[in-house]
């Protein structure tokens, strides 16, 4: 498939260097729109970039597919919760297009407590000449006015960003997901214990649709990791559980969906039971396929392929990395254990795409059951070069350009990736960098 | 003459400047100048005259639509009224281009203040300026790339189908018919809520060919949202059609829709019950309708219950005379008793809100023997706001039956909602106190309410002393003042000797608002003194109170009580050490006029 990727500079301002690399430069999430002409990133800073692909042109052709930085705002501050005395991150968690309905772009950006809808638009024309100052912007004097005058002239192409709408204060606990429904009127957000659906144009007041907070927080024993809504069925949703479970619910059935009506779930192995079983069977993402008939979920070593008509066990599973099976001890005490891996659907659903650590991201074909490993990494991959499938020995004699387990840098990992939704594009985040990769042209 | 033309050629000259400041703020960086600006357009386009608002006003302001959303949502409201300004009828369409922008942007409001205004400015078209301008316009927005204007479309079909030719009209059907089954739901949605609209300017045929056929294919949508705006749809159309093609052409839809897969499509009918029951008329309504009715009534979602459970009344009132008692005895009535102990208490109220209203329609021994024991079970129920919408209601059973017949449950009802945690629910039983004591009688009243009454005065919630005096002001109006002289003024004025000062200035407060309805004789004799005693309270609150009290309940008392009591003790609180107290006794002196 597409082991001969290649990779492509981005927007060179975007690529800053690891070392001047803050905190605030950590990519948090990556989206590109229904057509894929915008791709959009937020990173821990609570800022979203736009990129805007390159439109075809006869003197450079091979530009076509590089995408561009369109517009670069601010979207979330930090804030503080006095009531409970908690600090609110701007990171933002998730962002998601809206279809566009008019020459401007929307999208719902939201951190750990507040939705945002953002406008994004272009502006030509300012107005100019105006009556009561001379060209020069000077005061005229009044007594000189004998004409009128009401004009706009044209000017740069500006870009801007305005914030549309707010929907705040309905999530006790820390948003992870939101979800455009199929009817483009409402949304659902997502935190631990609750999922809210909203309309897009009323921010004072949401529906609970799902609630499993227990009367007793003591008797908690499973929190929702994330949740979507099927892609053309405006009443079905799924959200999936730290405890590997995954609950379509259907909304006509009743206004609260507590009772879910399919739970797809996979009998554990007795004999491969740990002491990690259920962190590492804690479900990371789940994601519709574009037809609406799969459902893919990302755990912490698999990534599990699901037919909607099948509750039992999954269609298909895929081994991200199990090469860590044996070092989850040490995963474990460094926290990466609890790493949150995405994963993605290329747009007709016949290879899946995940993260794993040392900057590598897999991708598997469902047709041919081959796999991939490749590295996106500044050393690596020079702009127009074509991506090195690699590999990971676990143990005996290491052969050349294999990596050893023991030597994979854990500090780098590759969490949040996206794919063009018609064409083979991907858009995979590696800490503060942003790499985007494409079939070879011609 | 010349001097006079050359005052008015001066006079144009610096009325030109206020209109400059008006359009530059149109273009000012701050919002609300612009919008001040904007609400002053029609004196800017009086200023540049008819012309220059054709020629350069207006395609400014089909430029501006970049700005805020209240500046568009009022430039797309002004320009509904801007015909005259842009020379009258005969160059209305110049208004089109600024409003086909308005009706492309994407909020909605805004949107639908354009569609508005140009629904407005269509009536104001002559046909043939409606057939070369307007009706293009629509099938641009209806052909949009975006969906914003083909929703936008969809609402000024039907201004201008009656006025154009039969070529063009068959142009509209077409366009209409293409938005229905638009690929995205918004815009169906949009459609489906003009479908009834559309069909009323329909010719009848063209309502059986074409409307029936999208109507049903809109109530049978994949989308929910869509679905549910076809039952709407639902009630334009059947009181459109003949009765007897009612049966083929809407019900297989109606029914289908009640029994929806959606709680939200289901509730949809729940709620336009009425309407619908109006226009399939009585034959149909005996037929179809009551058992769907039943069924909502019975729905699995508590949601959809509610909502039939608040048609009850209407639905039972407009059941054909002929036959309502039987229905309602054989039919509805057991749905209603099941509403009782419903497991949601937000269907127990909406029942309770309506059930009361049965006991008229089914007359006194129905009533009695079937209704009265379930409004007594409601009065019973552990939801506060069952016991309260029974109680609210109680009129229409003093109307059939007498309130006494509930009287041994009532009362225990009233004793605990007017003893509630909430004082919320505490507030919203005193305002039934006077409507209570209308239909209870004085004796009644007198036994067994009083004493709350009066207890509700040292409610340690304020908003609760407060319509507790209220309260006793309108049952001194019911009673009359000898009732009050007898029963309420000693328990006032006894409080004014309360150690709490809160309490003492609750006396104030009563007396405040009882010395109208009791009356000089009553106010002079027995509360006057009281009033006169307390401006030596030890508490400065209480002091500026009794001025207040004394300013009040003046004009009720004679000129003598005013100089030889009211003036020495306002003219020695006038100097008294608190600046409140001053203020207030001079403030009452001047009212007074005793100065």
């Amino acid at each position: 498939m597409d082991e001969e990727i290649d990779t492509r500079k981005i927007n060179n301002s975007f690529l800053r260097d690891h070392n001047y690399a803050t905190e605030a430069d950590i990519i948090s999430t990556v989206e590109f729109n229904p057509t894929g002409e915008l791709l959009a990133t937020g990173d821990k800073g609570g800022r979203v970039v736009v990129f805007q692909r390159e439109q075809e042109s006869k003197n450079q052709p091979h530009r076509r597919g590089e995408y561009n930085v369109y517009s670069t705002f601010q979207s979330h501050e930090p804030e503080f919760d006095y009531l409970k005395s908690l600090e609110i991150e701007e990171k933002i968690n998730k962002i998601r297009w809206l279809p566009q309905q008019n020459a401007a772009y929307f999208l719902l950006s939201t951190n750990d407590k507040t939705v945002k809808l953002w406008k994004v638009s272009e502006r030509d024309k300012r107005p100019e000449g105006y009556n009561l100052k001379d060209e020069e912007g000077r005061i005229r004097d009044p007594t000189t006015i004998t004409a009128l005058r009401i004009l706009l002239q044209p000017m740069d192409l500006m870009v801007e960003a305005t914030p549309r709408r707010v929907f705040s204060n309905a999530h006790t606990y820390h948003i992870n997901s939101i979800s455009v429904n199929s009817d483009y009127e409402t949304y659902m957000s997502t935190d631990d214990l609750r999922i809210n659906l909203w309309n897009l144009e009323i921010t004072n007041r949401s529906f609970n649709i799902v609630d499993i907070k227990p009367a007793n927080m003591e008797m908690l024993t499973e929190v929702i990791t994330a949740a979507e809504f099927q892609p053309s069925q405006c009443n079905t949703f799924v959200y999936s559980s730290s405890k590997g479970s995954i609950r379509l619910c259907d909304m006509r059935a009743s206004a609260l969906c507590d009772n879910h009506s399919k739970l797809f779930e996979e009998p554990e192995d007795p004999s491969n039971r740990s002491f990690f079983s259920e962190i590492i069977s804690s479900i990371s993402d789940v994601k519709f396929s574009h037809s609406g008939r799969y459902l893919m979920t990302r755990d912490y070593l698999t990534v599990k392929v699901w037919d909607l008509n099948m509750e039992s066990k999954p269609l298909e599973t895929y081994q991200v990395h199990d090469y860590l099976r044996s070092k989850l001890c040490s995963l474990y005490e460094n926290d990466c254990i609890f790493d949150k891996f995405e994963c993605v659907w290329n747009g007709s659903d016949s290879v899946i795409m995940t993260g794993s650590y040392n900057n590598f991201f897999r991708m598997f074909d469902r047709n041919t059951k081959r796999d991939v490993t490749l590295e996106a990494s500044r050393e690596n991959s020079k702009p127009r070069a074509i991506l090195k499938p690699r590999k990971v020995c676990v143990g005996g004699k290491r052969r050349k350009d294999e990596i050893s387990v023991d030597s994979l840098d854990f500090s780098k990992k590759i969490l949040h990736s996206a794919w063009h939704p018609s064409e083979n594009i991907i858009a995979v985040a590696a800490t503060n960098n942003l790499y985007i990769f494409q079939d070879k042209v011609n | 003459m010349n001097q006079s033309s050359f005052i008015s050629g001066a006079d144009g000259d610096d009325s030109l400047y206020p209109i400059a400041v008006l359009i530059d703020e149109l273009r000012n960086e701050d919002v609300q100048l612009r919008l001040n600006s904007i609400k002053k357009l029609s004196t800017i386009a009086l200023a540049l005259g008819v012309e220059r608002t054709r020629t350069e006003l207006l395609p400014f302001l089909t430029d501006t639509i970049y700005d805020e959303d209240e500046v568009l949502l009022a430039l797309a409201e002004q320009l509904g009224n801007f015909t005259m300004l842009v020379g009258g009828p005969e160059y209305v369409h110049c208004l089109l281009p600024p409003l086909e922008s308005l009706a492309t942007v994407e909020e909605t409001v805004v949107r639908d203040k354009a569609v508005e205004s140009l629904r407005k400015i269509s009536q104001e078209h002559s046909p043939v300026d409606l057939e070369v301008h307007f009706e293009p316009l629509v099938k641009r927005l209806a052909s949009g790339d975006w969906f914003t204007s083909r929703t936008s479309a969809c609402g000024l079909f039907s201004v201008c189908y009656p006025r154009v030719s039969s070529t063009v009209k068959a142009e509209i059907r077409q366009h209409f018919r293409t938005l229905c089954s638009d690929d995205t739901p918004m815009v169906r949605r949009a459609a489906a809520s003009k479908l009834g609209e559309f069909a009323k300017v329909l010719e009848l045929d063209y309502v059986k060919s074409d409307i029936i056929s999208l109507f049903t294919a809109l109530a049978s949508d994949e989308q929910d949202s869509v679905r549910l705006l076809a039952v709407e749809a639902c009630v334009s159309i059947a009181s459109l059609l003949p009765q007897e093609d009612l049966e083929t052409l809407v019900m297989p839809t109606l029914r289908q829709a009640a029994e929806d897969k959606s709680w939200r499509v289901r509730y949809m009918v729940a709620d336009k019950f009425s309407e619908l029951q109006k226009a399939v008329g009585p034959e149909i309504t005996k037929n179809d309708l009551v058992p769907a009715f039943q069924n909502l009534l019975k729905d699995c979602e508590a949601e959809v219950r509610s909502a039939a459970a608040k048609k009850i009344k209407e639905f039972c009132e407009n059941l054909p005379e002929d036959s309502r008692e039987t229905i309602i005895m054989t039919h509805i009535l057991s749905c209603v008793k099941e509403l009782v102990s419903d497991t949601s208490q937000h269907v127990k109220s909406a029942l309770a809100s309506v059930i009361m209203g049965l006991s008229t329609i089914l007359g006194k021994d129905n009533t009695v023997e079937h209704l009265l024991p379930l409004f007594l079970a409601q009065l019973k129920d552990e939801c506060p706001e069952v016991r309260l919408n029974i109680i609210s209601n109680l009129d229409c059973v003093n109307e059939v039956i007498g309130i006494r017949q509930l009287s041994q449950s009532l009362l225990p009802a009233i004793v605990e909602l007017a003893e509630d945690a909430k004082w919320r629910v505490r507030l919203a039983i005193i305002e039934y106190m006077p409507l209570l004591a209308g239909q209870l009688g004085v004796e009644f009243f007198d036994e067994k309410l009083n004493t709350l009454c009066m207890a509700w005065l040292i409610d340690h919630v304020y908003a609760i002393r407060e319509a507790a005096t209220c309260n006793l002001m309108k049952l001194v109006e019911k009673f009359g003042a000898e009732w009050a002289q007898n029963t309420i003024v000693p328990k006032v004025l006894g409080m004014a000797n309360d150690p709490n000062y809160l309490h003492r200035m609750t006396t104030l407060f009563c007396i405040n608002s009882l010395s109208e309805a009791c009356g000089q004789d009553i106010t002079t004799k027995h509360m006057l003194p009281v009033v006169l005693k307390m401006s030596n309270d030890q508490v400065a609150n209480v002091r500026f109170n009794v001025a207040k009290s004394l300013q009040k309940i003046g004009p009720v008392l004679d000129s003598n009580a005013l100089q030889t009591e009211v003036k020495p003790v306002l003219e020695k609180l006038a100097t008294d050490t608190d600046m409140d107290v001053k203020y207030f006794a001079q403030e009452a002196i001047r009212v007074l006029a005793l100065a």
